[in-house]
C-alpha cells in the first residue's frame, strides 16, 4: 500500500535553529497519528512544512506518491491535506454559517446550487454540534465551540488527510468527551494526524504515536510501546522509572 | 449576512433607484445637474469600496482609473472621432487592462505598501496626461463638443448635453452598477472577498488562490471606477487631469469612509451627503472646507463606520 504521506530528510532552519532536522516520516491511510513532544520540539513547523504554510530547506514531502515539495499550500488543500490551526483563526466577524460555507463552496463540484452549499454546511456543523449556533457571529462563539468550527471548516474540505495542531487546547474536559468521539467519527473517511499535548486524548485515539524532540524524531510506536520507552520518558516526561 | 433576508435587501435598492427616478421630476435645474454628477461620482465611489470595502485594499491610486475610462472615451472621441457607445467601451477597456497590469505589479504588495505603490503608479499615469499634452491638452484638458455627443440608435437620437437624458443616463448607469455591486457582495465571489479582508492566511489554508481573487477584484474596481470616468466625459463633455490627480484617489475614499464602507449604498450616501454639506456651507462662508473638515471629524467620532455602516450594526444587521 502507498503511504499516504511520506518526507524524506524534511529541514527547516530558522537563522542558526534546526526547528526540524532530516525527519524521515511515514503515515498510511487511515490511521489516526499523535504527534508529541515537548515544547519547541519542532511539531508545529513539521505540520506547516506538510500544510505549505512554510518552505522547507531541504528535504521531500510526498503526498500519495507524488512529489508536493514545491506546490503552494492552497493547492496542497485542494489535493486534500486541510490544516486546523492551532491558535483559533475562525473569520470572528462572519457568522458560523458563512466560515464554514467558504470550505463548502469550494470543494463542490456541481457549481452553482444555493441547496447544496446549505446542504453541505449544516451536515458539517451538524456533526461538530453548532447547528443551532450556525448564524452567530463566530467571534461571539465560546472559545470552545470556536474550536469545534475550526473543526468543520477542516471536514467541510472533504481532506484526505485532517491535521489537527492542538485540538483539545483549552477545552473544558466534557467538551474533550465529545471531541474524542468526533475524532473517532472523522477517521473513518480520512487520515488524522493530532499534535496533542493532553496525554489521556493521546493515549485513547491514536492508532501509533510519534514522538520529536529538538526537531528529531526521536520515537514511533503504538502507544504501549511509546509509553513504555526509557527514552521517551527520559526526554519527554522528564521521569525516569 | 449573505443568507438572510434577500427580498428585503432588493427591496431596498429597487426603491433607492426608484426614489432617484422620481427625483429627476421633482428636483428644480441646479440640483437635478447636481445629483446627476453625484450619481456618476458615486459609481466611482463603489468602485472604490469594491476593493476597500470588501478586500480590505486601501488603493491611494483609484483616480488613474477614473483617468482611464475618462480620457479612454474622451481621447476616442475627439482625436479618434468614435461614436458615443465605441467611446465608452474605449473608456472601460482602458480601465480594465490597466487595472489587470496594476493588479499584477501592485499586489505583490500589502497594507502601507500598497498605498504607496498604488499612489506611485497614479502618479506617473497623471505626469504622463501632463506630458503628452499635445494629444491630451495637458493641463488645460479638453472640451468634447457637443455635437460628437449625440447616441444614435438607428433612426432616433439622443442628446447627452439634454438635462434629463443626462440624468437618465446616470441613472441607468448607477442602478446598473449598484444591482450588479449588491449580486457580486452576495455571491461566493463575495464572501472569498471579504475572508480575504478578515484573514488572509486562513482563507488560502481553505484551499483559496488568494492572489487571483483579490487581482480578479482590482480589475472589477477598477473598471467600474472606469466606467464612471467614461460616463463623465461623455455626459459632462470635460476630460480635465486634474481628475487624474492625487485629489482624486482620496475623495473616493472619503465618500466611502462617510457612506459606510463594505455596504453597497453606503459609497452613494457618503457622495450625497459631502456634496450637501459643501453645497449648503459653501453658501454661507468662504471658509467651507473648515466647516466641512470639522463635520468628517465629527462623524469620524460618532460614526466611525461611516452613516449606513453604523446603521447597520446598531439598528439594521439585514443591511448589504
Amino acid at each position: 500500500m502507498t503511504p499516504l504521506l511520506t518526507t524524506k530528510g524534511l529541514s527547516r532552519n530558522f537563522g542558526g535553529l534546526r526547528a526540524v532536522d532530516n525527519v524521515d516520516f511515514t503515515l498510511m491511510p487511515g490511521e489516526i497519528r499523535a504527534v508529541i513532544g515537548p515544547n519547541g520540539a519542532g511539531k508545529t513547523t513539521f505540520v506547516s512544512l506538510v500544510s505549505g504554510r512554510i518552505q522547507p530547506s531541504s528535504g521531500a514531502i510526498l503526498f500519495d506518491g507524488a512529489d508536493i515539495t514545491g506546490l503552494p499550500a492552497y493547492v496542497r488543500v485542494r489535493q486534500g491535506i486541510a490544516y486546523t490551526f492551532q491558535i483559533t483563526s475562525v473569520f470572528a466577524n462572519l457568522s458560523a454559517y458563512d466560515n464554514v460555507a467558504l470550505p463548502v463552496q469550494r470543494t463542490l463540484s456541481d457549481g452553482r446550487s444555493k441547496g447544496a452549499v446549505r446542504a453541505g454546511v449544516m451536515s458539517a456543523l451538524e456533526r461538530t454540534g453548532l447547528a443551532g449556533r450556525a448564524h452567530m457571529p463566530a467571534g461571539q462563539l465560546s472559545y470552545g465551540h470556536q474550536r469545534l468550527l475550526e473543526v468543520a471548516m477542516g471536514l467541510a474540505l472533504k481532506p484526505r488527510l485532517l491535521i489537527l495542531d492542538e485540538p483539545t487546547q483549552g477545552l473544558a474536559d466534557s467538551e474533550i468527551d465529545n471531541f474524542i468521539e468526533l475524532v473517532r467519527d472523522i477517521a473513518k473517511n480520512a487520515t488524522v494526524l493530532l499534535i496533542e499535548h493532553n496525554m489521556p486524548v493521546v493515549m485513547q485515539l491514536a492508532d501509533r504515536i510519534t514522538v520529536f524532540n529538538a526537531g528529531r524524531i526521536l520515537a514511533e510506536g503504538t502507544p504501549e510501546a511509546i509509553r513504555d520507552n526509557a527514552a521517551v520518558q527520559d526526554a519527554y516526561l522528564g521521569t525516569a522509572p | 449576512m449573505s443568507e438572510a433576508s434577500p427580498a428585503k435587501a432588493y427591496a431596498l435598492h429597487l426603491g433607492a433607484i426608484a426614489l432617484l427616478f422620481v427625483l429627476s421630476f421633482l428636483l428644480p435645474e441646479y440640483y437635478h445637474g447636481l445629483l446627476a454628477r453625484i450619481m456618476v461620482l458615486a459609481v466611482f465611489a463603489m468602485g472604490y469600496n469594491m476593493l476597500f470595502g470588501y478586500v480590505g485594499l486601501l488603493s491611494l491610486g483609484h483616480a488613474m482609473f477614473f483617468g482611464a475610462g475618462l480620457y479612454g472615451a474622451g481621447l476616442a472621441i475627439i482625436q479618434l472621432g468614435w461614436s458615443v457607445p465605441a467611446a465608452f467601451t474605449a473608456g472601460l477597456g482602458c480601465g480594465a487592462v490597466l487595472s489587470l497590469i496594476i493588479g499584477l505589479l501592485a499586489l505583490r504588495s500589502t497594507g502601507v505598501a500598497f498605498m504607496i505603490v498604488t499612489m506611485m503608479f497614479a502618479q506617473v499615469f497623471y505626469l504622463a496626461i501632463l506630458y503628452f499634452a499635445a494629444w491630451t491638452g495637458g493641463d488645460q484638458g479638453m472640451v468634447v463638443p457637443q455635437p460628437a455627443r449625440v447616441l444614435t440608435f438607428g433612426g432616433t437620437s439622443l442628446d447627452l448635453t439634454n438635462p434629463t437624458v443626462r440624468y437618465m443616463s446616470a441613472l441607468a448607469l448607477f442602478s446598473l452598477v449598484l444591482l450588479m455591486m449588491l449580486a457580486i457582495v452576495r455571491s461566493r465571489f463575495g464572501r472569498v472577498l471579504v475572508a480575504i479582508r478578515e484573514n488572509e492566511e486562513r482563507t488560502k489554508m481553505l484551499g483559496y488562490d488568494t492572489f487571483s481573487n483579490k487581482l480578479a477584484a482590482v480589475v472589477v474596481s477598477g473598471t467600474i471606477c472606469a466606467a464612471s470616468g467614461a460616463a463623465y466625459a461623455l455626459l459632462f463633455g470635460y476630460v480635465g487631469s486634474s481628475f487624474a490627480s492625487v485629489q482624486y484617489s482620496i475623495l473616493p475614499l472619503l465618500w466611502v469612509l462617510l457612506g459606510g464602507a463594505a455596504t453597497t449604498l453606503g459609497p452613494l450616501v457618503g457622495t450625497l451627503f459631502m456634496y450637501y454639506v459643501i453645497d449648503v456651507t459653501s453658501g454661507y462662508t468662504s471658509a467651507y472646507l473648515l466647516i466641512v473638515g470639522i463635520a468628517l471629524i465629527l462623524l469620524v467620532l460618532f460614526f466611525p463606520r461611516g452613516i449606513l455602516g453604523s446603521i447597520r450594526q446598531r439598528w439594521l444587521g439585514w443591511l448589504p
